[in-house]
């Protein structure tokens, strides 16, 4: 244990994903030795995307105003939204270049290990940007893992008297994988080779 | 293969060992409780990421300890490879192969391959439909690897499916909307339940075919006579929850059509899982049933009839194994006190052409001489080449 204002900076780093209690205090004592004027950048940096980063109203990826910056792009596909589980996929997906249509970010996946439910993902808000028949397909690009395939699935059976074309990115992607870590070249095949869901 | 290196960090008795073995028979002798089965669950572990004697990893880390490190030196047709593996009970653990870290401890199963016989066989025979359902998936994760991948999704899809039928048995009288709300929520677990069930379904029922001549003939070789001979014909059924079994064998192994054996069933019985709050079909309920001479083998078969049935399924083990690849190590723990001197001559003689055999024994004078070659006096924490 340390004095109280650098184990508070070592208790908070810790929370962090991917950061242990050693990580944590390896950080916390850069910080420390590091150029001031570095780590001024770093906390106005956070400070600014608490204060200025909410999530987009229409489909809750990060943005800097009411809507995201793709929502608001008119060259974006309007018929064809992909589904994705956070933010952070919106980002891999747009790294291939190839997808033109628009985003819907669910915030996870159903996970009744969890408590997470259809209610409690942004499925609501998914079926209301599919009533004015705009949108024609669907592709659902949940992570290839046991939880993000039985969310795409309840998806399909969902949507599926509304008649869309739904598909999901077929193979290439590593099974039990998070999407964000599949490569750029790999996404990109896999987009391709989208397959239709039946159900 | 064989392993030329064992080296244990802080696992179950061993605070620091490191022993040299070589290919052909070794043996481990000592007194009781000295730590000659710690030795091999070492190596099994090794080889399965599991032990034979806890379903746990806590009480293999020696007391006092916070985590065990287990090396092996193994070599094989394809060159020699370091395994690492370092327990941490309540955390991750973690594999390393030739040093590189591996994304999952379980990317290295098929590195070493072990076929363990150990007193605890026995629950193979007499104990739940469990241990039969554990030893059909531990060898066909040994015969194909991927399947260790298919039995943790399964066992993840089950964990997902129960949580969810608990949480809405809670709620048990649901009607309308909520009720179609839970409803639409299975029918998308079902359907993962279905994809990898059927896989792992498949995968038991042609492992089961494969073995079963293999079964027959050990079973006869330990028994040392025909088992034609009335009263004594040992079957194997595979009784499966989803579907119907077809014929004497079983349900047959498509995927496609086990799939939908397990959708059916599933929408069959809903309303009595969303009543109790558990999965009630799928291969986490199927039995292998097993008879000699046309009675259940669990629960009438005598003690040496049971032993000689849990070794035939070890030996069928190794045979199936040997066939396709290089011999896996073959371990016996403490098999020869229980036999008569006939089963232990013929288990020997079955035995001595594997490439390498661990052997560890109280009393060495029940190992029978066809078994020699080095020796190991396990004794006080050490393990000492015996003069
Ligand atoms: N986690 C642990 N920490 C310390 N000691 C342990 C641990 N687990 C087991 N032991 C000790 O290891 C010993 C048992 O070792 P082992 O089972 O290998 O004996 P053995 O030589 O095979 O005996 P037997 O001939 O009776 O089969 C016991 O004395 C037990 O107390
Ligand atoms: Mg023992
Ligand atoms: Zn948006």
């Amino acid at each position: 244990m340390y004095e109280g204002v650098i184990q508070n900076l070592i208790d908070e780093l810790g929370r962090l994903p991917g950061v242990g209690p050693k990580g944590a205090q390896r950080i916390a004592f850069h910080l420390l030795a590091a150029d001031q004027a570095d780590v001024k950048r770093l906390a106005d940096a956070l400070i600014e995307v608490t204060e200025r980063v909410r999530f987009c109203r229409t489909c809750g990826n990060v943005a800097e105003a009411e809507e995201c910056r793709i929502c608001l792009d008119p060259r974006r596909d309007p018929t064809v939204i992909c589904v994705v589980e956070e933010p952070k996929d919106v980002a891999a997906v747009e790294k291939i270049r190839e997808f033109r249509g628009r985003y819907h970010v669910l915030g996870g996946a159903i996970s009744p290990i969890d408590g997470v439910g259809p209610d409690e993902l942004r499925i609501k808000e998914l079926m209301t940007r599919l009533t004015d028949g705009t949108v024609t397909e669907l592709i659902l690009a949940t992570d290839p893992n046991l939880e993000g395939e039985a969310t795409a699935a309840y998806l399909a059976r969902l949507v599926k008297p509304m008649g869309l074309r739904v598909t999901r990115p077929a193979s290439g992607l590593p099974v039990g994988g998070d999407l964000e870590y599949a490569d750029e070249v790999t996404l990109g095949r896999a987009f391709e080779g989208r397959r239709l869901l039946d159900v | 293969m064989h392993l030329t290196r064992l080296a244990l960090t802080d696992f179950r008795s061993y605070a620091e060992l490191s022993i040299e073995l070589g290919p052909g028979v070794t043996t481990f002798s000592g007194p009781n409780g000295e730590g000659k089965t710690n030795l091999v669950e070492a190596i099994s572990y090794l080889a399965t990421l599991g032990s034979h004697r806890v379903a746990t990893d806590a009480p293999l880390v020696r007391r006092g300890a916070q985590r065990a490190v287990l090396r092996a030196l193994v070599t094989a047709t394809r060159g020699s490879s370091l395994l690492e593996i370092e327990l941490n009970p309540g955390r991750a653990n973690r594999a390393r192969l030739n040093r590189a870290p591996l994304p999952r401890p379980r990317d290295i199963l098929g590195a070493l391959r072990t076929v363990l016989f150990a007193p605890e066989d026995l629950a193979l025979v007499k104990g739940d439909p469990a241990e039969r359902r554990r030893f059909l998936d531990d060898l066909l994760a040994a015969t194909a690897p991927r399947y260790a991948g298919v039995r943790a999704d399964y066992e993840r899809v089950l964990r997902q499916r129960t949580s969810l039928l608990k949480s809405a048995g809670a709620k048990s009288t649901l009607r309308g909307p909520a009720r179609e709300a839970v409803t639409a929520t299975l029918d998308a677990w079902d359907a993962q339940l279905a994809r990898v069930g059927a896989q792992l379904l498949a995968g038991r029922v042609r492992l089961i075919t494969a073995l079963r001549p293999h079964v027959a003939a050990a079973y006869e070789a330990v028994r040392g006579g025909p088992v034609s001979a009335a009263g004594s014909v040992l079957r194997m059924c595979y009784r499966s929850t989803v579907a119907d079994p077809g014929s004497d064998h079983g349900p047959d192994d498509q995927i496609p059509g086990l799939e939908a054996a397990m959708l059916k069933a599933l929408a069959g019985i809903r309303d009595s899982e969303l009543d109790r709050g558990i999965c009630l079909v799928g291969p986490h309920r199927d039995e292998l049933d097993l008879s000699i001479g046309g009675l259940p083998a669990r629960g009438y078969a005598s003690h040496g009839e049971s032993w000689a049935l849990a070794l035939a399924f070890r030996l069928a083990s190794f045979e199936l194994l040997r066939q396709t690849r290089e011999d896996p190590v073959l371990i016996l723990d403490d098999v020869f006190a229980e036999l008569d001197a006939g089963r232990r001559e013929r288990l020997a003689a079955l035995v001595v052409g594997a490439e390498q055999v661990l052997v560890t024994a109280a009393v060495p004078a029940d190992v029978p001489g066809i078994l020699e070659g080095a020796q190991f006096d396990v004794h006080g924490g050490l393990v000492r080449r015996a003069a």
